[in-house]
């Protein structure tokens, strides 16, 4: 059948995100979310003492925002949770508020789970589930275990959105109720790897084939930030580590956008890509073929 | 069978059942009197399978589309392409107008000319003079003469019997759009009938419905009822006479799929020569369509191609339909509207999909033809539907934006399984219902109007009955809410009373002759009123009960402006704490619109819906308690205001589906818009997440969307660039407009309404 004739000025179809000035924002969490907030979840009113009692159990989060998403942080809808609080520093980061965890607003398991509830059916008719993002889930590993158990005994679809840095804090009980992992591997080359986050590349490789080894399912994430992750060498790295994990069934190449820029000055942090450009449609092409040719199924 | 006569001469009688029409048709109740829904239930092949049969245009349907292409933008420019000044409109008035004789399969236009644009006084002379001065053209004295010295008009009628309360509250946009300078509009007759029985016998039942009449007392309900039988009968005979102008005998049934759509377009087309009504919906014609299409396509009689040129001609049509309105019309209904709405799909009774082949084909039409707000092409959704059709839909979506959906889960059990819906949000059943319209009233104003004693906020005016304005530095919610709700009261039993004046006028005057003859006797009548302004109204509320709102008076104690302090949630985030003073509202309201009597006995409905009004609405109403700023354009429908919705798309729309439906049984819309890579990385994967999401919004009883798959920049540069962009179609609250005749104020609403970059 013809299909020629479609509304004027659509992007041409093509395979891998459309790369659009105005941006849909896609790096990290997926895309910009405008202090979303925790707007809908009745926030925990224990007193200080009690609240860290309460975060080393498990029976309370540090919570940046909930949003329900559809097309990223894994398949169908997905009621995606981003906690506050992270290790990694990354320059590029567009949720700088999810930071620090002192940040975020304290909402119990129960609360959290409650409006997983809520979403069931939306989550069977999408084939979506439930994602929890950050921030640095692995920062609060007591309240995602929680978070996970409970959804799986609710029989919902659950990911994890991390850097794997902290996978030293996820249990083998915790993988056991992950039903997939959104790896941001920020770089391939452990010296550009330190620069843009901070810290070391080892844990997140790590992490990794740990997943890979149990079959764990794993959607990889590449942020491309012209002049500081695009050097051929690092990508090729990232690239190469990838395709040696067999659970990998898909990489998402996240081109970098400044939509973070005022977060980083209203948080009175310095943001040090002032200038930095989004990357050329061609540069996008070059990183995406890059995985293409390790036999990756790439975005 | 044969009679002997007295001569003894056998002769043959017309058949009782026109069978050779009819052959091969499954027989039933249907043949003993008027019901298409039980041929359709009878007769109609379910189609599960994909789009892949589908047909491209050919050479002939694409010729005919380029001569109206070619004429758009003149119209375009001049704000219509021609005009007959000087023919009131009638459905026999003009003679027939082609658009390419030659070629056309299914005939038939509103005037001699394509294009231009008759008049139709009845409504009112007002609005024809002040539309044919603005497009340069000389009103005809003698019919200026009669339409104001002789023959009453509908807007003249009104207007003798409006009590003072409302046309106050009428001139300062506290009720506002109301259908008494214009024709009301969303009724649908039944055209499909004119295909399966032939006029002669509709005019038979018309008759029977007669002989009944004549046997009750003539007391005002029956006389009026047989002066409608009267007109209806005659108005039938008009249809025959203006088909056979085209040289067709529509005076028996349609016998093959030509016909059959030919008959159903010129029902439709006597119509739209009658009535200038708000909306002209089509009704419920894909699958009784397809019962003919398929019989000729089994037969061999023609090919997919030819059944798709006969669906692609009968659009073409339809996107032709014109009226002529003024410009403040077009303010207040951007986009030069005719609703001319076709319900497709759905579930039946039994089960069964209502989806066939001809379901497909009509949304085939946004291909062959390229995207177009008309007809307004609406899909009742289930979950339940055909795989096959839903990923069908959902494609055209992404790639065309004008198709609306609405929940047939919500309609079928409310209106059965043979409902349409006229204009964005209505369902009624096709041919037993119609409905009054109500436009809606500022129930964002009436707040402000609580909180000042029944002051209006911009002039100062007192329009609704005197009370006590609210005291003290701080609003209390409480306070508030109750002076509101007693201010509700009042502008419950004003409302109505206007509703009820406009209908006692619009029968006497400008009434339906050929759609309502193509509906039963007894009909049930709703009157469909309506809110605006439902979240800027929640919020508001909201920021009293959560945050601290400090009123700000001017010298005459007017409170003209409010100081928020604190966080307060906001209508479209899935927060409960909103959403329910957002479902009080619509209960309240409601509740208090059924205290009222309504004209003929009407059944009062509600919607939740603007149309594009959302703009002239907020530049009426001055500064709310919610932070919205005097003149801002409230959000259209039932959305959330624009921006405060911070959750994704979906759990805005979740807000929305709380509303409910057994409380606005007339429509509740939502408009989302989305880019296509917020919903997915891959075509296929898009698809996929599309249906998941209507499938979502739909099993949480959301009632209505548009989906709008757009990306910013297209729009910014059809801003710009609107010769490049003339078929650019975008779904505002409720039906879909475009985007390039719309001003650019209303652009501007547009692009800054949440651009969802996920969903």
């Amino acid at each position: 059948m013809d299909t020629a004739t479609t509304s004027a000025g659509s992007p041409p179809a093509g395979p891998g995100a459309p790369i659009i000035d105005l941006g849909v924002p896609l790096v990290g969490g997926g895309h910009d979310r405008p202090s979303t907030g925790t707007s809908g979840l009745t926030l925990s009113e224990a007193d200080r003492s009690d609240r860290f009692a309460q975060m080393r159990t498990g029976e309370l989060g540090s919570v940046h925002s909930w949003e329900l998403v559809t097309a990223v942080d894994g398949p169908g809808t997905r009621l995606t949770t981003f906690l506050s609080g992270c290790p990694l520093q990354c320059l590029y980061c567009h949720n700088p508020d999810t930071m620090e965890m002192r940040r975020g607003e304290p909402v119990t398991a129960a609360e959290l789970l409650a409006r997983i509830t809520r979403y069931r059916n939306i989550f069977q008719v999408t084939g979506g589930g439930i994602t929890i993002s950050g921030g640095e889930p692995l920062m609060q590993p007591a309240f995602v275990a929680r978070i996970l158990r409970g959804a799986k005994e609710l029989g919902i679809h659950t990911a994890v959105d991390t850097s794997g840095y902290l996978g030293a804090n996820c249990t083998e009980e915790m993988l056991e109720d992950i039903d997939l992992v959104l790896l941001d591997v920020k770089s391939g080359d452990p010296e550009t790897y330190q620069k843009v986050t901070g810290r070391q590349l080892q844990p997140t490789l790590d992490f990794g084939r740990r997943l890979a080894a149990r079959g764990t399912e794993i959607w990889v994430r590449f942020v491309l930030v012209p002049g500081l992750t695009d050097d051929p060498a690092n990508v090729e790295a990232v690239a190469a580590y990838v395709a040696s994990l067999p659970t990998v069934t898909r990489v998402e190449v996240l081109p970098f956008h400044q939509m973070g820029r005022d977060k980083w000055e209203s948080l009175g942090l310095r943001y040090e890509l002032e200038d930095t450009q989004a990357p050329s449609p061609e540069l996008v092409a070059r990183v995406r073929e890059q995985f293409r040719s390790h036999g990756l199924t790439v975005y | 069978m044969a009679i002997t006569t007295e001569h003894g001469t056998a002769v043959t009688p017309q058949p009782e059942r026109p069978v050779d029409a009819w052959r091969g048709y499954v027989a039933g109740p249907w043949q003993d009197g008027i019901d298409v829904r039980d041929f359709i239930q009878r007769n109609y092949t379910p189609y599960n399978g994909d789009a892949e049969f589908l047909a491209g245009p050919t050479e002939r349907t694409t010729g005919i589309w380029n001569r109206l292409l070619a004429m758009f933008p003149e119209e375009r420019a001049k704000g219509v392409y021609d005009i007959d000044a000087s023919t009131p409109s009638t459905i026999t008035a003009h003679a027939p107008g082609y658009i390419d004789a030659d070629n056309e399969l299914i005939v038939g236009l509103q005037t001699d000319a394509p294009l231009k644009r008759a008049i139709m006084p009845y409504g009112g002379w007002r609005m024809v003079e002040g539309a044919l001065k603005t497009y340069g053209y000389e009103a005809d004295p003698q019919i200026a003469k009669i339409f104001t010295e002789y023959r009453k008009t509908h807007n003249s009628g009104v207007f003798d019997v409006y009590p003072p309360a409302v046309m106050a509250a009428r001139r300062s946009h506290l009720i506002t759009g109301l259908p008494d300078a214009y024709g009301r509009g969303r009724i649908i007759g039944d055209y499909r009938r004119v295909a399966l029985y032939g006029v002669d016998a509709l005019i038979e039942a018309k008759k029977l419905e007669r002989a009944e009449l004549n046997m009750e007392r003539s007391t005002e309900d029956v006389i009026r009822e047989r002066e409608e039988n009267a007109e209806q009968i005659k108005a039938l005979g008009e249809l025959k006479a203006m088909a056979a102008s085209y040289g067709y005998d529509i005076s028996r049934p349609a016998g093959t799929a030509r016909e059959a759509v030919q008959w159903l377009y010129f029902a439709y087309l006597g119509a739209v020569k009658e009535q200038n009504g708000a909306a002209m919906s089509l009704g419920r014609t894909s699958t009784f369509l397809d019962v003919y299409l398929q019989r000729d396509l089994a037969a061999g009689v023609i090919t997919e191609s030819e059944a798709q040129e006969l669906i692609d001609d009968l659009v073409i049509k339809l996107r032709i339909v014109r009226f002529l309105r003024t410009p403040e019309y077009d303010a207040l209904f951007s986009g030069d509207p005719t609703w001319v709405t076709e319900s497709i799909g759905g579930l039946g009774e039994d089960g069964r999909s209502l989806v066939t082949k001809t379901s497909f084909r009509y949304l085939q039409t946004l291909y062959n033809l390229g995207p177009a707000p008309e007809p307004n092409l609406t899909v009742l959704w289930s979950h339940k539907l055909p795989e096959g059709f839903k990923r069908f839909c959902a494609q055209v979506s992404i790639d065309t934006s004008a198709i609306q959906y609405e929940s047939d889960d919500l309609i079928r059990p409310a209106c059965g399984d043979d409902a349409a819906i006229a204009c964005c949000v209505s369902a009624m059943r096709v041919g037993k219902q119609m409905q009054f319209f109500g436009a809606r009233v500022n129930i964002a104003k009436a707040l402000l109007y609580a909180i000042n004693g029944g002051r209006d906020e911009i002039s100062g005016t007192q329009v609704a009955p005197v009370s006590m304005p609210i005291q003290g530095e701080v609003l209390g919610y409480d306070e508030v809410y109750a002076a509101y709700d007693t201010l509700l009261d009042w502008l419950a039993e004003t409302y109505v009373d206007a509703l009820n004046c406009i209908h006692w006028s619009h029968d006497k005057y400008a009434y339906e002759r050929i759609e309502m003859a193509l509906h039963d006797r007894a009909i049930l009548r709703t009157l469909a009123c309506g809110i605006a302004g439902l979240s800027v109204a929640a919020d508001s509320l909201s920021a009293m009960k959560y945050a601290t709102v400090r009123p700000v008076r001017d010298e005459s104690g007017l409170v003209v402006d409010y100081v928020v302090e604190g966080d307060f949630p906001t209508f479209g985030n899935d927060d409960d704490r909103v959403d329910e003073i957002a479902v009080e509202l619509v209960r309240s309201f409601m509740g208090k619109i059924r205290k009222q009597p309504t004209y003929r006995g009407a059944l009062h409905t509600q919607s939740v819906l603007t149309i594009t009004s959302n703009v002239v609405y907020g530049k009426h109403t001055g500064n709310t308690p919610d932070g919205r700023r005097t003149g801002e354009p409230f959000a259209p429908g039932a959305n959330p205001m624009n921006g405060r919705d911070t959750h994704g798309m979906l759990a805005s729309a979740l807000s929305v589906a709380k509303l409910p439906y057994d409380d606005s049984m007339d429509g509740i819309s939502l408009t989302s818009t989305v880019v296509p890579s917020g919903l997915g990385r891959s075509r296929t994967e898009q698809v996929t997440n599309l249906v998941g999401l209507l499938d979502g919004y739909t099993v949480s009883n959301g009632f209505h969307v548009n989906i709008n798959v757009l990306n910013r920049d297209t729009l910014l540069d059809a801003m710009e660039h609107p010769e490049n962009y003339p078929q650019l179609t975008i779904r505002v609250s409720g039906y879909a407009v475009n985007f390039v005749r719309l001003t650019r104020e209303q652009q501007l609403d547009v692009l800054s309404r949440t651009f969802h970059g996920g969903l």
